[in-house]
Formats: structure tokens, sequence, C-alpha cells
């Protein structure tokens, strides 16, 4: 069984909300990453999402855009990241780990080169953000093929026909993207995503996660108690860029902890 | 299949063009798709579209025999299409017309853009100014610094230009922030993006606005001549302008189509902006097409003496093209692009874009090589008064003589 579904079936026995940090990969640096992982996964992370660095992150906010310069900086290209995946599978055979990013570095390795490499460093799931799913037909099935998840995002603004279209080709979890705007745009309208879970969860038999806009444990105890599981990006990566870059890890895992600490408290409404 | 069938339903050019975004900017773009569609054939919106180009834009815009410059060069016999004469200096204003009209059926008060050399950005808040709607212009700071009457030209306009410092604070940053506003602004907000890329539509939509330019000259040529030309010759960066010029003659496979990329300090040395001739295929911008990259797949920086021509992409339709044979794409460099500007001034009298002068400095190079009955018309797609500032840097303000007015040579 892929890691997600074994992640996301323990934890729905259990009646937990999945933590999802999102950190981009080389951000600090090349050296300080798989400590970074596994400092969130001591913290309470479920699954981590690593971002692979692109020169031009247009879905992304300033928060995440930075953090890709910064690794672009750092040299730190898709066969870094794979790189970095295997390392952390040889100090962790559980946690999952999904990359996301967009098309052009995949495209420039080689789209089966890729899927090939990704499978043997131990990555679980991989969202292209520039790949909606009328473009990642081929795409998803080579990732399916070697037990790796293709994971779509569903916008505030996806119609039900697509959300139906993207539950089929989807697999792992899908992503509820809850703000209009990009990655760690402002306000969270709570009831509203409460309502938006309830429409993709009537086409979408996998696990829904929310993401965008989760900033402090007041909203990712609101969100948890509805979603199978929250993402949380720009709000690490302005712990790990607010100090020096070797103590980076202990300020994710410490911020990371009462997030977690502030969802297990919560009764869980979700199915 | 006719070559002039293309797109494909969902944007493909053969294997380009496309949709590559995020899911955020699905929906926006199915209305766009829906309502030009809806639009694109409505007999009342062509005709108003028709109206303002020719008493706002001043079209039809001539074609003009550069008979002393083909004269000198002693070969073929150069045209242009002086798409220089439009209000606003450049054929940019055609497109920003047909979208600034959908934007009002639409309902949409505010439009942004993005733009590199600011032509753009100046034919945007243009239009903006005209129809009475809002405007923000995107534009990266390094384009800022180098095109400061440009900004000027927006502000006067009433827009609000944002400098972008992401990146590499140019054109291709710029339009990843007005991608970002869009998403995030899209119920009261239309992007009026400026070149034939982008995701579908924006790659046939903003051929069809600019291909009022072929189809005047396929009108114009006979009537001039008695014929089409031989040759047409056109700039591309991201190649709007282009293919305003060759779509109309896409079907008259008798009519050759070069296209031309800026070569920059030289293909060799890597500071060039020639996607076509130096790049490969990748996904950026919300289509598939040839793309600057380094092996990693990371978007590279260009380099350009025209800011125009200055963008890591072209439009998906050109890499289409020259898979297929049916354009070839060659290019220039800043020094014989700035030759060809200097040759154009002071002996036609007219003061090219250094954008254009590529295709002028293209058109240069062959025509003496060829027979005095052969044709090239060349897409003057702008004027170069915006390029002043460059000009004068780069030659260290040593404007040359006319022969006719030096002394020593009279």
């Amino acid at each position: 069984m892929n890691r997600i579904d074994a992640t996301f079936d323990k934890l729905r026995a259990a009646g937990r909300a999945a933590l999802i940090p999102y950190i981009t990969a080389g951000d600090p640096s090349l050296a300080a990453t798989v400590p970074l992982m596994r400092a969130l996964t001591s913290a309470g992370a479920d699954v981590i999402e690593l971002g692979v660095p692109f020169s031009d992150p247009m879905a992304d906010g300033p928060v995440v855009q930075r953090a890709s310069e910064r690794a672009l900086a750092n040299g730190v290209g898709l066969d870094d990241v794979l790189t970095i995946v295997a390392a952390f599978r040889e100090l962790d055979a559980i946690t999952p780990i999904v990359l996301m990013g967009y098309a052009n570095p995949i495209e420039a390795m080689g789209t089966t080169a890729f899927a090939d490499r990704a499978q043997h460093a131990g990555v679980d799931g991989v969202i292209v953000v520039d790949y909606p799913p009328e473009e990642a037909g081929e795409f998803a099935q080579l990732l399916e093929g070697r037990q790796i998840a293709p994971i779509f995002l569903v916008a505030p603004t996806t119609p039900e026909a697509r959300i139906i279209a993207i539950g089929r080709m989807a697999r792992g979890y899908v992503y509820y993207v809850s703000l209009k705007g990009v990655t760690g745009a402002g306000h969270l309208d709570v009831a509203d995503v409460v309502a938006r879970l309830a429409g993709i969860r009537r086409h979408v038999a996998l696990p829904v996660g929310v993401g965008f806009g989760i900033r402090d444990a007041v909203s990712a105890q609101a969100i948890a108690a509805h979603a199978d599981a929250i993402v949380i990006g720009s709000r690490i990566i302005q712990e790990i860029e607010s100090g020096p870059p070797a103590q980076a890890p202990e300020r994710a895992a410490a911020w990371l902890a009462t997030i977690r600490t502030a969802i297990d408290q919560i009764a869980r409404k979700a199915a | 299949m006719q070559m002039n069938d293309l797109p494909d339903s969902r944007g493909h050019f053969g294997p380009y063009g496309g949709v590559f975004v995020a899911e955020t900017l699905i929906a926006a773009l199915d209305e766009l798709r829906e309502q030009y569609a809806r639009y694109q054939h409505d007999p009342a919106f062509v005709a108003e579209f028709e109206s303002e180009l020719k008493h706002y834009v001043g079209r039809p815009s001539p074609i003009y025999h550069a008979q002393r410059w083909s004269e000198k060069l002693g070969g073929a016999q150069i045209y242009l299409k002086r798409e220089d004469l439009n209000h606003t200096g450049a054929h940019k204003i055609n497109n920003c017309i047909g979208q600034a009209l959908l934007a009002k059926r639409l309902g949409k008060p505010r439009v942004i853009a993005e733009t590199g050399a600011g032509q753009h950005g100046v034919a945007a808040a243009t239009v903006a100014a005209r129809f009475g709607m809002q405007c923000v212009v995107y534009m990266g700071s390094e384009d800022i610094k180098r095109q400061a009457q440009n900004v000027f030209r927006m502000k006067l306009l009433g827009a609000e230009v944002v400098p972008v410092e992401s990146g590499s604070k140019t054109l291709k940053d710029a339009l990843n922030e007005a991608m970002r506003d869009w998403v995030t602004n899209v119920e009261n907000t239309f992007y009026i993006i400026g070149t034939v890329a982008g995701p579908h539509p924006y790659p046939m939509m903003v051929r069809d606005f600019q291909s009022v330019i072929g189809r005047e000259c396929l009108q114009q040529m006979p009537e001039m001549i008695g014929r089409q030309p031989d040759v047409i010759i056109a700039c591309v960066g991201g190649g709007s302008n282009a293919m305003g010029i060759f779509y109309p003659y896409l079907s008259h496979e008798s009519v050759k189509l070069i296209g031309v990329e800026a070569a920059g300090e030289g293909i060799a040395t890597g500071r060039h902006a020639a996607s076509l001739t130096a790049g490969r295929p990748g996904v950026l911008h919300g289509n598939r097409t040839y793309l600057l990259q380094d092996k990693n797949g990371q978007i590279i920086e260009t380099h350009s003496v025209s800011a125009g021509l200055d963008y890591p992409g072209v439009g998906p339709e050109h890499a289409w093209l020259k898979d297929n044979g049916r354009a070839q794409y060659v290019s220039i460099t800043d020094d014989e692009a700035l030759t060809a500007f200097g040759d154009c001034c002071r002996i036609e009298g007219i003061i090219p874009a250094l954008e254009s002068a590529h295709a002028l400095a293209y058109a240069t190079r062959i025509a003496p090589q060829l027979p005095a009955s052969t044709v090239l018309l060349v897409n003057l797609s702008g004027r170069g008064d915006k390029d002043m500032n460059t000009v004068a840097e780069r030659t260290g303000l040593k404007f040359h003589c006319r022969p006719e007015c030096d002394p020593a040579r009279r």
C-alpha cells in the first residue's frame, strides 16, 4: 500500500486530521533540508510536501517565491530534490513525501525518467501545479504505474463537473485550495470552506486536504475540525527565514508543534 | 487539416500551446474562452472593433515602398507595413482594443497588463482611458529603470504601474505577477495579455485581433504591385506582430514567412533571446513552447538591446510553424539591429522601433542577394521614439550625418 493511503487509514482510525507542512527543498540550504524534514515529523507532521524550486512560480505568493529563490541561489534543482528524498527515506520509512512544483523542471528531466527516479527515491505523491487534469493524463498514468499518487488541486471556482473528473484521476488525496489567489494570501472563510468540502466529498472518495490561508492555531483548529488534512506552507517558511539558517529546523518544528497540539485538542466533525 | 484551423478546442498547436495553469485560473480561462467564442463572430462586436481600429487607431496602416534603401542595397525591393503609424506607435494597440471591448462585454471594470518595454503597457493604459476602466500595469523594476519615459506615459494615461521585484525583475516576472493578480481578483478583472503566448485562448485570441495586419496586406499588396509579396519578414519576441502578419498568409504557400529573433550579443555568447533558434520545448506561462532554460529546466535570463524581444519563451503557434516548416526563424544581433535602425532613419526618414529593426536588418541582409523582381514585405511593427535613450547610450551619441549633408563629402 502507498504510504499516503496507509497514513490516512491510520489517522482515520484514530479520528485525527493529518498535519501537512510544506517547505521548499534547498531552503535555507541543501544540507539543512533533511534535518528540517526530520524536525517537522518529530513535531507531528504526518505527510511532508516538499517544494521543487522553480524560477517562475506563478501560483505562489511572495513567501514561497522567496523560498524558491533562496533554493535556486543554493543551486538546488530537481536532481537534488530526489537525492534529498532518498536520504530522508533511509532515516524514515513511514512518512509520506509529496513533491510539489511546476511542470518545466520535470519535463526537462523527462517525465518517464522523473517517474522512475521518484519511485526509486521513495516519493509517494506528486502535485504539478501547472498540470491541470486535461494536460496530465499521460503523466498521471506514469506515476500510477509506479505506485506514486498524482495529486490534484480543487479551487473555490472549480465547477462540479470538474470535481468529478478530478476525483476520477486523483490518488492519495485532493488538495482544496481554500482561497482565491496565491499561496500565503489573505483571509480564510471557514463557513465557506465547510460548504465546499461537502460539495467535494459528494464526488471524491479520497481524503481532502485544505491549504492556502492557514496561519495559526485558531485557523488550523477551525479547518481541521472538517478537513482530512491541513496544509501549511507560507507560515512555516516565515519561521525558517525569520532567524539564523542553522536554527531553522528548531524554529519550524517548535511552531508546528503548537499547531499539532491545537488540532489534537478538538473533536472532529469530519466523517 | 488546414494550417490555419489551429488551435484545437483545448488550445493545442500540434504539441504546443494548451492550458498549463493552476486550477485556480481554470474557471477564468473557461469563461474567457466561452465569451470569446460568443463574440468573435458577433456582428456588433466585429463592427465596433473595426470602427475603433479605423477612427481611434487610424487603420488601415499604409504599406510604403522603401525605394531609396532598396536601390542602395541593389537587390530585392523592400516594402514596409507601417504599424509604426498606429496610435500609440505600435501594433500592440490592435490587440488591446479587442480585449478591452471583450472586457466591457464581460462587465469587468478593471484591466491589468504585463509589460516589458512598456509598449503593451502604454497600449493597455490607453484603451483603459478610452473605455473608462481602471488599469494596473505590472512591470519589472529593471525595465522601469530602462524605460522611464513609457512609465511616465502610462501614469499620464491614468494607469497604476506596479514595480515587480521578484526573479529577474523583467517581463517574465511581470507576467507571473499579473497572473497572481488575476487569480486573486478574477471577478472584476480582465487580464490583457500583450502577446500570442499564455494559456489558451490567449495565443489564438491575440493572433485573431492582430490578424488585421495581414488581412490588410493581402488587399494592399495586389493594389500596389499587382501581386502578393515573395517573402514576409517580422521580428519575434512573444511573436504577436509576426503572427498578425503571418496568419492570413499561412494558406498562401508561395509566400515565404520569416521570423527574426534577437541574437543579442550573439547566440554563442548565451546572451540573447532567441528561444526558437536556441531553446528547447518546455512549459511556461500557461503553454508548451520553445524556452530558453538551463539543464534543470529553470528559465534563464535573456538579453536583447530591444526590451520588447527580451523574453525567454515564444508564442506556441510559432513553435508549431517552426517544426512543420511553414515559417523559418532566424536571428539578428544587437549590432546588426542598430545598424539597420540607423540606416532606416537616415535613408528613409523613418525611426523604427529596435524590435522592428531586427526584421529590417534581416531584410537588408538578404536583399542584395536577390533579384530586383523579388518583393520583401517587412512588418515595421513600431516606431522608435521610445528607444532614443537606449540608442544614445549604445552609440555614445555619435549620430551619423547623411552623406548629402556632410560638408566633407559634398
